[in-house]
């Protein structure tokens, strides 16, 4: 045990001397939600939209003006009847399309409840859900300043339709993909690369020589990383609650404990790869095209699964962080409990048992041929 | 050097990988505190014959025992009485002189106090008092080498192998390196070394020479000289080697 802890104080001097592995480390999950949180989501400037107002009455005039005055969008003229609206969208010239109804003020005013029509192009799903949100928000504001100077209440029920991709499939919540991307590369990547270096400097020689079990040599790499990747699930899902007003819907600790199953799972895999290769390149390479390349495409995270044709379907189940990212996904997101996410769990457990065992035995025979 | 004392004995040592005979039942013994050379042309199989003997790799066939041990079965308590340095130095660059001496003493059990008191021992003698605190990678080389070597025998094995130690280093470095391997060997170690410089040859009570996988000839520096009436130890090797199957 004091031979153990000897050993995983070495590591953390590696690890926390290492100023890339700190930057890939520390920096890059900032870096991730970041980005993923700010630039290619939120922000959407000078989207095109079209007004369709048979109308022309007092009433959609003032919400269009309103519309056309925020920041957000800049109001295509061309467009000014439904036939010419279906043009503009299958051209790409529009994004989104409001349609009055021809006695809007009527409605307002007598029936003290208006539909507008909110039509937007959801190909890009995460696009159009932004795009409607913005508009049903500057539709609220108008509805409470009508409500406030009248004293009586009016309401305008916009309806929202979304062309192309109704169900908004694959609308991505990043950071659970963040989390799963992250997690892969520190766990994979870092403790492959860590094991080869020792091969590499010669270093895992003087180890296997002496009475330090190799099993054990594997294990005191593994509890560093594994320490380091919660410590990255933490800062993650801190700055998901901080930074991104996303907040954890379920249980924390099962977050956290299904995060420590995946890391595990990845682990097991970076240990694998570093017992099949022996040079840092290779390890490297292996865990970028191998482990990084899967996770970003078949975890659901980017693309969805569902339009994929059937074999990378069911290729898409041996990636680990499929199933890791579904389970985030029910918790942070949905609320869900254990109950709903054992079948995943289950099949984590799995891959991290099998990559567990080849690699044990191959490590056995990697020792007889070294 | 003490004949009555074995501390290697290899009996008709096999090893084979699939077809390919790596060592040919090798058959040798190595006294305590000895200084016995192990040389052999790349290929010639004494990697293989080392890592059997240092319990890495288990024989095909013949029997071995090192310290006592067993190589079949007492592997761990083998393991627990060598010492080993790689041709790499195999120090960590970026972990200071004194991390590296606690970590290596630490693998091997040493009671904190004890290492503690080691250490500083160890520091003191290599005169790397002003360096103690300095990450490995700035020393220089020589200096690596020399440490690599005290901390391999730190846990004070009976025997310590050596694999090439003084693969690329210069002249003066190398001789500095083989006054502290005789320091060690009289103080009772036993330093059983693989070399390719046939001037670190001349340095060994006794050297064997591999060929194939075979032991072609054993005994002193000087009886090998006579007995192939050779004036060198580079013509005792290039004429032992020539008649490899790969010429080296």
């Amino acid at each position: 045990m004091k031979q153990f802890l000897t050993f995983v104080r070495k590591e953390f001097y590696h690890v926390l001397r290492d100023r890339r592995t700190l930057l890939i480390l520390f920096g890059m999950p900032l870096a991730q939600i970041l980005i993923f949180g700010f630039a290619l989501t939120n922000e959407v400037k000078n989207a095109r939209i079209a007004i369709i107002d048979p109308a022309k009455d007092h009433a959609s005039r003032s919400l269009a003006e309103r519309i056309g005055a925020s920041n957000y969008f800049e109001i295509y003229e061309d467009v000014t009847n439904r036939n010419r609206m279906e043009t503009a969208f299958k051209d790409g010239k529009i994004k989104l399309a409001v349609v009055f109804p021809a006695r809007f003020e009527h409605d307002l005013m007598h029936r003290h409840n208006a539909r507008i029509q909110v039509i937007a192009d959801a190909s890009d799903p995460n696009y159009a859900t932004t795009l409607t949100n913005y508009i049903t928000s500057i539709v609220q504001d108008y509805q409470q300043e009508l409500t406030g100077t009248a004293g009586l209440s009016y309401r305008i029920t916009p309806q929202i339709r979304m062309l192309y991709n109704p169900q908004l499939k694959g609308a991505p919540n990043f950071v659970p993909g963040v989390m799963a991307l992250v997690l892969m590369l520190v766990s994979v990547m870092m403790t492959a690369i860590s094991i080869v270096r020792e091969k590499e400097t010669g270093t895992m020689e003087v180890l296997l020589v002496s009475p330090f079990k190799p099993a054990w040599v594997i294990l005191s790499k593994a509890v560093p990383y594994l320490i380091l990747s919660l410590v990255n699930v933490l800062s993650i899902v801190l700055m998901s609650v901080m930074v991104l007003q996303l907040p954890v819907a379920g249980s924390w600790l099962l977050l956290f404990a299904e995060s420590t199953l995946f890391i595990v799972t990845c682990l097991t895999l970076g240990i694998f790869i570093s017992i099949k290769t022996k040079s840092q390149q290779v390890a490297m390479l292996i865990s970028l095209m191998g482990m990084l390349l899967p996770t970003m495409m078949f975890s659901g995270f980017m693309f969805p699964i569902e339009n994929m044709p059937l074999p990378l379907q069911l290729f898409s189940n041996v990636v680990p962080a499929k199933w890791f990212y579904i389970i985030v996904k029910s918790i942070m997101i949905k609320g869900l409990g254990f109950t709903a996410i054992w079948k995943e769990t289950l099949i984590l457990a799995g891959i991290a048992l099998f990559f567990f065992i080849i690699s044990l035995r191959s490590f056995k025979i990697r020792l007889d041929e070294y | 050097m003490n004949t009555d004392e074995t501390v290697i004995q290899a009996e008709n040592l096999t090893k084979r990988f699939g077809d390919f005979v790596a060592t040919h039942a090798i058959s040798f013994e190595v006294f305590r505190g000895e200084i016995f050379g192990f040389l052999g042309a790349n290929g010639a199989g004494k990697t293989t014959a080392m890592r059997m003997l240092c319990g890495l790799s288990i024989p095909s066939s013949g029997t071995a025992r090192i310290a006592g041990f067993d190589v079949y079965s007492q592997t761990e308590e083998i393991k627990r009485n060598i010492g080993y340095m790689s041709q790499k130095f195999s120090l960590y660059e970026d972990l200071s002189v004194v991390e590296n001496i606690r970590f290596f003493g630490g693998i091997y059990g040493l009671d904190r106090r004890l290492l503690k008191h080691k250490t500083n021992a160890l520091v003191e003698r290599l005169g790397l008092q002003s360096e103690a605190k300095k990450l490995v990678a700035q020393l220089p080389l020589g200096w690596k080498q020399k440490l690599a070597f005290s901390v391999s025998i730190l846990h004070e094995p009976r025997i310590v192998f050596l694999d090439e130690p003084t693969g690329g280093v210069d002249p003066v470095t190398r001789r500095q390196f083989w006054a502290l391997i005789y320091e060690a060997a009289a103080s009772g170690i036993t330093v059983f070394v693989t070399t390719h410089y046939m001037d670190e040859a001349e340095y060994c009570n006794r050297i064997s020479i591999m060929v194939d996988g075979r032991i072609a000839a054993l005994g002193t520096p000087e009886a090998l000289k006579k007995q192939l009436n050779e004036p060198s130890m580079d013509g005792v090797f290039y004429q032992l080697a020539r008649g490899a199957r790969h010429n080296p």
